[in-house]
């Protein structure tokens, strides 16, 4: 299940769904992203996210029906905020039942690797000194790539 | 031939453009002709859509510069990602 919205969302009732919804899970591993305050030195006041309506939704589809190509999954949950953010907010919650924690766990970072890398988000920081768009990381283009070795 | 053309993010501010539907009698059948087309308009068109690590969409499904275009077709252009 996918969700892109402005609003906040809360991990325990993300985490009560999860183990509501699923059959029988040895395991249920969470994932949540928060805008940071510091972008090296300089002080993060806020935060903009863009996303491309449609496509988006289709990307994180296609990196979840991929995930579940690889392990046996039982239910998976993935929910970004779009709009504005201010330091310490949640941006991202990914969620993933599984019979086993092994399974949970790699698929939880599967995900978020590869919707760091994949999915159609773009985020403009707000700092003392102006507005900005911030430039993809190849750290994260590296971990995504692990996963084809 | 009509198609929608959108840009998001760092492009769309550039070009100061976030949508725009495109009739044309013209023969633009690829991506290439398309933002050789757009090029027309100025020098903040082909430096923008010229950038090496842009990327661009066709109905949603990642294209590249070669990709075929037809009638209806929504082509987006936008910057890598960096959600998370």
């Amino acid at each position: 299940m996918i969700r892109i919205q402005e609003e906040d969302f809360d991990l325990g009732d993300e985490y009560t769904a999860l183990k509501k919804n699923s059959r029988s899970p040895g395991a249920i591993v969470t994932f949540t992203g928060l805008v940071r305050d510091l972008d090296g030195n300089e002080k993060i006041t806020g935060m903009t996210l863009e996303y491309y309506p449609g496509m988006t939704e289709q990307s994180l589809a296609e990196i979840i029906s991929e995930a579940k190509q690889r392990w046996r999954l039982d239910q998976i949950k993935v929910i970004h905020r779009v709009g504005k953010l201010v330091a310490d907010d949640q941006i991202v919650f990914v969620g993933v039942s599984s019979a086993h924690r092994e399974e949970a766990f790699l698929a939880c970072r599967f995900i978020m690797d590869y919707l760091k890398t994949r999915a159609q988000f773009w985020k403009k920081e707000t700092t003392t000194s102006g507005e900005r768009w911030v430039d993809a990381k190849s750290s994260d283009r590296d971990s995504a790539e692990k996963w084809k070795q | 031939m009509s198609i929608t053309i959108l840009y998001f993010a760092r492009i769309k501010e550039a070009l100061e453009i976030d949508r725009e539907e495109l009739d044309f009698e013209k023969d633009i059948s690829t991506i290439q002709q398309l933002v050789s087309f757009l090029g027309l308009r100025g020098e903040k068109w082909q430096t923008t859509l010229a950038e090496k690590s842009i990327l661009v969409a066709v109905n949603h499904t990642v294209a590249n510069f070669s990709t075929a275009l037809n009638d209806d077709d929504e082509i987006a252009f936008y910057p890598p990602v960096t959600g998370g």
